[in-house]
């Protein structure tokens, strides 16, 4: 029994009836109920909004507009998901958002498990302090440096351009992956590393070939994490960038006009499938790697 | 005896160059982290200090001039900033309250044992995985006055008498945001808290079981103490990002004056207005009031730790 199914459980009357329950297949089955009822509701709270944006991606304009509300498009149709990928902004933007977050988290790995090659696994005046220094930079606004950062991008025009946000991505999730790859290097025991050691091998042979092999879950969760955080950033993708070809996803999704350009006729229909295809590879990451991210995040706040 | 301290010496000596040549490799590899945290991180906020002295212009005709102090008596007596950081603080402390209650609720539920729980934790990280943004546009086409869903729900259980203009009404503006993060982020603090439940031994309660305690004894003698550091760092974690709320506030209203937050007001300042000086000291403020709260966070923990 756990604290949440105690919790359920009256405590002011005398055990003897809860007792009772307890015996009968029945009773323990309505004794759940409310418990199930909770979990429903949970459940129903945290996907909701997630059919609604299906059901008004498949849903034509004209019924979207229109009261009383459909619960389940009467007419389902393809046109919302034809006209979203018919805006060229907006395909433009999932190839950029595709590049800027996939070369974020490459250059984050890179130099990230090196770093965490040293902190993790040798001992040497100043760790702490870089660790330390690592760890600020994980809560670091981003907002603080936002003038500095677009005073020098401009400067070296690389204003509206994609180097500009693989730079700048890079201080939100470069700390980040050297934390957490140091706790998975430190986790790892040192015999195999002393064995390679005592055959002959350099740093850099024991790096590659003895600690990168089996910190490859830990670079995975990092990977994704990177990743999905430069996919999802919008505070310097709205200030760097400018044309919209060189548009992030975040970017796009608030930049769907009406074909008559009215500000009042927000096409939502539109919206609503990019919605879903931007969302659809996310789910699908998140489904496929749930434990692995799991891990990575609790390793980054609970350890932290 | 002598060639045993000679020994032992040589040692010492070959341990000592070993140690050397750990720390040069150790710095070597820490070489390109470091160059990308100066360049990235700590040149551009040394750049920010200084640039908040001074009254530069972005694109300006004449040249930067020192300032000392004047963009910071500016902003002391801006209303502006005043109500960016009231809106602020209030979003913070609403959405931080209910993701924390309700995070908390349903890490307990869903740490324990029921079927579909693996299902359960799933559903969990899908908000959390998604962009902000995105949330932001599903929520205001829920939001939506006259086709929103929000509303017909609403007077279809008579929550509501009429229709209501949710994101446009003053007194629903603020509401409706933290809606959208309480949404977003409340499966991410049940996260946290439920990997901080999980290292709580089960043995503790059967114990406290055989000793008769009550669920409620249980929760108040046993798993709020040990979550504690769990609770502690999602607090700081979630206070801190709420404090630099851009996203949702940016799509729901823009930079409307009467409902921008703090990073809004500086980022519109410095790229909008392109009055790089003057929003520079914004972002220092921003800076300081931020770790303000982290001061107040680990003085609460040493104080509850004694």
């Amino acid at each position: 029994m756990t604290a949440a199914a105690e919790a359920v459980r009256p405590v002011a009357r005398p055990a003897s009836l809860s007792r009772r329950m307890r015996k009968s297949p029945l009773g323990r089955l309505i004794m759940r109920i409310p418990f199930y009822l909770l979990v429903a509701v949970i459940f129903v709270y945290a996907l909701f909004p997630f059919y609604w944006v299906v059901r008004s991606s498949f849903t034509p304009e004209v019924n979207l507009f229109q009261t009383p509300i459909q619960y389940i498009p009467a007419h389902p149709t393809l046109a919302n998901y034809r006209g979203a990928l018919s805006a060229n902004f907006f395909t433009h933007a999932l190839l950029n958002s595709a590049i800027v977050a996939g070369s974020v988290t490459l250059l984050s790995l890179a130099i990230g498990s090196s770093a965490a090659f040293a902190l993790g696994r040798f001992k040497f005046h100043g760790r702490s302090f870089v660790l330390y220094l690592v760890l600020s930079m994980t809560i670091f606004p981003q907002i603080a440096i936002l003038g500095a950062l677009y005073t020098t991008i401009t400067k070296f025009n690389l204003y509206d351009t994609l180097g500009a946000l693989i730079f700048s991505y890079l201080i939100f999730t470069l700390p980040f992956t050297i934390w957490v790859l140091t706790s998975f290097m430190r986790t790892l025991p040192g015999d195999l590393e002393e064995a390679a050691y005592v055959d002959g091998a350099t740093p850099l042979q024991v790096f590659w070939k003895v600690l990168l092999p089996l910190i490859a879950p830990g670079l995975v969760t990092t990977g994704l994490l990177a990743f999905i955080s430069a996919w999802n950033e919008y505070l310097y993708a709205l200030s760097f960038t400018q044309s919209p070809n060189h548009y992030t996803v975040p970017l796009a999704i608030t930049s769907f006009v009406s074909p008559t350009g009215s500000a009042f006729a927000v096409p939502w229909g539109q919206i609503m499938a990019a919605t879903v295809i931007v969302t659809l590879p996310l789910l699908v990451l998140v489904l496929v790697f749930q434990k692995r991210i799991i891990a990575g995040l609790t390793a980054g706040a609970v350890k932290g | 005896m002598a060639s045993v301290a000679t020994t032992v010496t040589t040692r010492r000596r070959r341990r000592t160059k070993l140690q050397r040549r750990q720390t040069r490799v150790a710095w070597l590899l820490l070489v390109p982290s470091l160059a990308v945290v100066a360049l990235v991180a700590l040149y551009p906020l040394g750049k920010t200090v200084f640039q908040s002295f001074t009254n530069q212009e972005f694109l300006a005709l004449e040249p930067t001039k020192w300032v000392g102090l004047q963009n910071y008596t500016t902003l002391i007596h801006d209303t502006f900033f005043r109500t960016a950081i009231w809106t602020t603080v209030k979003f913070t402390l609403i959405t931080v309250a209910f993701e924390f209650a309700l995070g908390l609720a349903i890490a307990l539920v869903v740490n324990s044992s029921f079927k579909g729980r693996g299902v359960m934790r799933a559903v969990m990280l899908v908000p959390w995985a998604i962009p902000t943004v995105v949330a932001a546009q599903m929520w205001k086409w829920m939001l939506d006055d006259t086709f929103g869903v929000i509303n017909d729900l609403f007077v279809r259980i008579h929550l509501v008498s009429h229709s209501h203009a949710w994101i446009a009404e003053p007194s629903t503006a603020l509401a409706s945001v933290c809606a959208v993060d309480i949404w977003k982020t409340t499966p991410f603090v049940a996260l946290l808290l439920l990997a901080g439940l999980q290292v709580i031994p089960q043995d503790l309660y059967e114990a406290a079981e055989v000793d008769g305690a009550n669920a409620l004894q249980q929760f108040w003698r046993i798993t709020f103490p040990l979550l504690k550091p769990a609770i502690l760092v999602t607090l700081i974690f979630r206070t801190l990002d709420a404090l630099r709320v851009f996203d949702v506030f940016y799509v729901f209203f823009g930079n409307r004056p009467d409902t921008q937050t703090m990073a809004i007001y500086a980022q519109s300042t410095i790229v909008g207005d392109g009055h790089v000086g003057y929003g520079a000291a914004i972002s220092v403020a921003i800076f300081l009031i931020i770790a303000i709260f982290v001061v107040i966070y680990m003085t609460v923990n040493r104080v509850t730790e004694e």
